[in-house]
């Protein structure tokens, strides 16, 4: 390979994590000049592709080519001495320090012989990189007090000080207004038109066809295809991003849908989500989904109390709802199974009965001390219920397996007497058995009278379990789909709509 | 602070560019604090000058200096290390270890240089740092387990080494003790030595490449990660500082109070961390600046000078301390605060 028609060129990598593929034989050519999208659903495997080039991760297998020229990257100075750049999906500045300072980190100027820092020309040089990206904010500035576009602007910089070649840019408007994003279009096609390459990957449509020429997909940590913007439909690519059969059984069954137990009306908190309207049912699964950071767990997080809202009203069985604390919640009846396990849901040194009465201890108890034996058969029963598989409930659920340890969590919800759930990803990271006995689990719940939301950002999961489907993006509800409307490109197209947000969210909001 | 916030906000959009009230915003924040704390200290010093009229004399503010000279140098280090993130509660017990030995030596060896007698202080400090460095940038060890576990050892030694028994005043050379009593120009030593850490701390914070490192890991460790900065070796390099000049520092100690015992400056640290925190350095890393930590050691020694002149009870002394240093985190808890605050509601939904 010594034609250098290609700036950069990977073949068949593959990287492992401990119990997980994350990328599996996957390609990529970029041309020069070019401005190439990269897209994918969550856990795709873009992000680790990403690290992957800029020599944070070291690949297992697969080669990488520069120029024509085979290279390995052992470091990411490796990777910035070679002229590749990235700008991270959550920027990686260093808040306390001036602007200069992140864009030289790394970098900096230093005068020969005293090894002082010439901060002077270093000002100077970050303010004119500054001005050529547009940006009039002084280069003294912290980098603390600047927007989250202002931010990216000074990402931008510190690629353009090391005169990269090859600049990736992971969702870089994913955090932008149109106005800002609009912005970062025309300095990614000046840098494209000085000659540099640019690897752009967003989760808005809008954003590739502006934007790029080719675009490559990923699913499930392999690598689908890559296609010219222009002759790939939108339908095609969602349809390449989805790709899988539902190929699992769920087991749903049609439960007695009741009251309406909890309604949403124009619920914000500010930075994190706005204008989220639902109600709930008794015996309904809803679905909440939508991609990672859209805003779902935060709106779940406010219902259960943990975090406040500023706006808007919540009702529960008629009554409007104001939950202090998660405990007043569980005492009003909502009951909430946490994202992390191991870090919201479990005591893991504890033994799995002590796990399962933890919420609900007060009732064990009299006069603050615990009835030990009555706390157990509540436990035992609680924990067959859910068949944990363990010898005693004296088991320490670090020993578990994560399928076991989610069913204790679920243990742990029915001790209290509840009418609300709201379950965040229950199936993550549970093996493919547990899952299927968690999914028969939820049925019954909701069977059993008990109005679920279910977070999650597997499609397949949404799509069999639930009886209605909001989707969020951006901290709003995007689509309300029910189940004759229920399909991965459905999902997918409320999730990834290709406007920018502050347009016509609201269109969507409460359809 | 709420309302520039939602100023800022509604700037948003507008274009990416010239958001001048917001940098205000910080800037006024960052310069309020100092200013805040100088203007704190001058009242304080005005109002005991009412009280005590001898408070303000040419030799009781050498003497404050003096006495605040050692708690400065140590806040030196210090304040790195809380930069990185990390807390050192060693450095008392590192302190009088290399005292100790440093009063050993000049006892068994009077005609021994002055400045040899500092030079094995600082390289016991330096060891005894290079130790923690090791534990807390390579094997992991969280700094305040790491600190906590080898301030016992090297308390430990110290009891080991003078096998339990002081070393006076007439075992010491005059040599050793004139290190910190002599002076240049009518200026005690220490408060020079002081100075001229300062100076160097100061230049190696601005101005240097490692220096701005520092700031870079506590500020950001990930992100220092991926940018290529060997964050173990500056993790290492602050721990070594801390330790050199704790063992400097106990050099100055042993000379300047004339003993060396085994529980020389024990509780030290937490004054230091004090002086730091009251300085403005923020405990969870990045932030810290060496004006902030000269204006903390100051209050601390005033407060310290002042209190019993104008007849304020022991007990009552310990109480307004711990009550100025609760403030001073109450307050700069809020700045933060405000601070994130203003950035969520710039993020538009």
């Amino acid at each position: 390979m010594a034609n250098s028609e290609y700036v950069l060129e990977l073949k068949g990598i593959t990287k492992i994590f401990p119990g997980v593929k994350a990328l599996d034989d996957v390609y990529f050519k970029l041309k020069p000049g070019e401005i190439h999208a990269l897209m994918g659903e969550n856990g795709a495997g873009k992000s680790t592709f990403i690290k992957v080039i800029t020599g944070v991760h070291s690949p297992e297998e697969g080669e990488m080519y520069l120029n024509g020229r085979k290279v390995e990257f052992r470091h990411p100075t490796d990777a910035q001495k070679a002229g590749i750049a990235a700008i991270y999906q959550h920027v990686t500045c260093y808040p306390d320090l001036s602007v200069t300072e992140n864009i030289f980190m790394g970098h900096e100027k230093i005068q020969r012989g005293t090894r002082r820092i010439r901060w002077s020309e270093m000002h100077e040089e970050a303010g004119s990189l500054l001005k050529e990206l547009g940006a009039s904010f002084s280069p003294k500035t912290l980098m603390g007090a600047l927007s989250v576009a202002e931010q990216q602007i000074v990402e931008i910089a510190k690629a353009l000080s090391v005169d990269a070649k090859i600049i990736i840019m992971d969702e870089p408007t994913a955090a932008l207004t149109k106005n800002e994003s609009e912005e970062l279009y025309r300095i990614a096609e000046r840098l494209r038109d000085n000659g540099a390459s640019i690897i752009f990957i967003s989760h808005r449509f809008e954003d590739m066809y502006r934007l790029a020429s080719k675009v490559t997909v990923f699913r499930d940590s392999r690598y689908i295809g890559t296609w010219n913007v222009d002759e790939i439909s939108n339908s095609d690519l969602i349809i390449a991003m989805v790709g899988r059969e539902i190929s699992q059984l769920f087991p749903k069954k049609e439960a007695d849908i009741g009251e309406e137990l909890l309604r949403l009306e124009g619920l914000g908190k500010t930075g994190y989500f706005a204008d989220v309207s639902f109600s709930l049912r008794r015996g309904e699964i809803l679905g909440l989904t939508g991609l990672v950071g859209a805003g779902r767990t935060e709106v779940c997080q406010t219902l259960f109390g943990v975090e406040r809202f500023d706006k808007g009203k919540v009702f529960f069985k008629g009554k409007e709802l104001k939950v202090r604390s998660p405990r007043d919640a569980m005492e009003q009846g909502i009951g909430y199974l946490p994202e992390d396990r191991q870090k919201q849901g479990l005591v893991l040194q504890w033994g799995i009965g002590r796990n399962i009465t933890l919420p609900t201890l007060s009732k064990f108890a009299n006069k603050g001390m615990v009835n030990s034996r009555k706390e157990l058969d509540v436990a035992k029963r609680l924990a067959e219920k859910v068949s944990v598989k363990a010898k005693s409930v004296f088991d320490l659920a670090s020993s578990l397996s994560g399928g076991n340890q989610q069913k204790v969590v679920f243990a742990k919800l029915l001790t209290a007497e509840l009418d609300v759930l709201i379950l965040d990803e229950p199936t993550k990271g549970v093996d493919v058995g547990a899952k299927s006995a968690i999914y028969e689990m939820i049925s019954d719940l909701a069977c059993a009278g008990y109005g679920i939301i279910l977070v999650s950002s597997e499609m397949p999961e949404i799509i069999g379990m639930c009886d209605r489907v909001a989707v969020m993006r951006e901290g709003r509800v995007t689509a309300m789909l029910d189940r004759k409307g229920l399909t991965q490109e459905a999902i997918l197209e409320a999730s990834m709509d290709d406007t920018a947000p502050n347009t016509d969210g609201k269109r969507w909001a409460g359809a | 602070m709420k309302q520039t916030a939602t100023e800022s906000a509604g700037l948003q959009g507008a274009q990416v560019g010239p958001k001048t009230q917001q940098r205000s915003i910080s800037a006024m924040i960052a310069k309020f604090r100092e200013l805040g704390l100088l203007a704190f200290i001058l009242l304080l010093s005005v109002g005991v000058q009412l009280r005590n009229p001898s408070f303000l004399t040419w030799e009781n503010i050498s003497d404050i200096a003096t006495n605040t000279a050692i708690l400065s140098i140590l806040a030196v280090g210090m304040m790195l290390v809380i930069i990185t993130r990390g807390i050192d509660l060693s450095i008392g017990a590192t302190l009088a270890l290399s005292g100790m030995t440093a009063a050993l030596t000049v006892s068994h060896y009077p005609e021994l240089h002055p400045l040899l007698a500092v030079a094995v202080g600082v390289g016991i400090g330096l060891v005894c740092g290079m130790v923690l460095g090791f534990l807390v940038a390579w094997v992991n060890i969280l700094p305040i387990i790491a600190t906590l576990g080898m301030m016992n050892v090297f308390r430990g030694l110290t009891f080991e080494t003078s096998g339990g028994k002081w070393v006076s005043a007439h075992q010491m050379p005059a040599s050793f003790k004139a290190i910190a009593t002599g002076s240049v120009f009518g200026i005690n030593n220490l408060i020079l030595i002081a100075i001229l850490i300062y100076i160097v701390a100061y230049y190696f914070v601005s101005h240097t490449r490692t220096g701005r490192r520092i700031y870079a890991v506590g500020s950001n460790p990930d992100s220092a990660e991926i940018s290529g900065i060997r964050t173990g070796r500056i993790l290492w390099l602050v721990y070594t500082i801390m330790g050199g000049l704790s063992g400097l520092a106990g050099v100055l100690w042993v000379s300047k109070f004339a003993s060396a015992q085994g529980d020389t400056a024990s509780g030290y640290e937490l004054s230091v961390i004090a002086a730091c925190v009251l300085g403005g350095v923020s405990i969870a890393g990045g932030v810290g600046k060496i004006s902030g930590i000269v204006l903390g050691s100051v209050l601390l020694g005033i407060l310290n000078n002042a209190l019993p002149m104008i007849n304020v009870s022991p007990f009552w002394q310990m109480f307004i301390q711990g009550t100025i240093i609760l403030i001073a985190v109450l307050v700069n808890a809020l700045v933060k605060r405000g601070i994130d605050r203003n950035h969520l509601m710039r993020r538009k939904i």
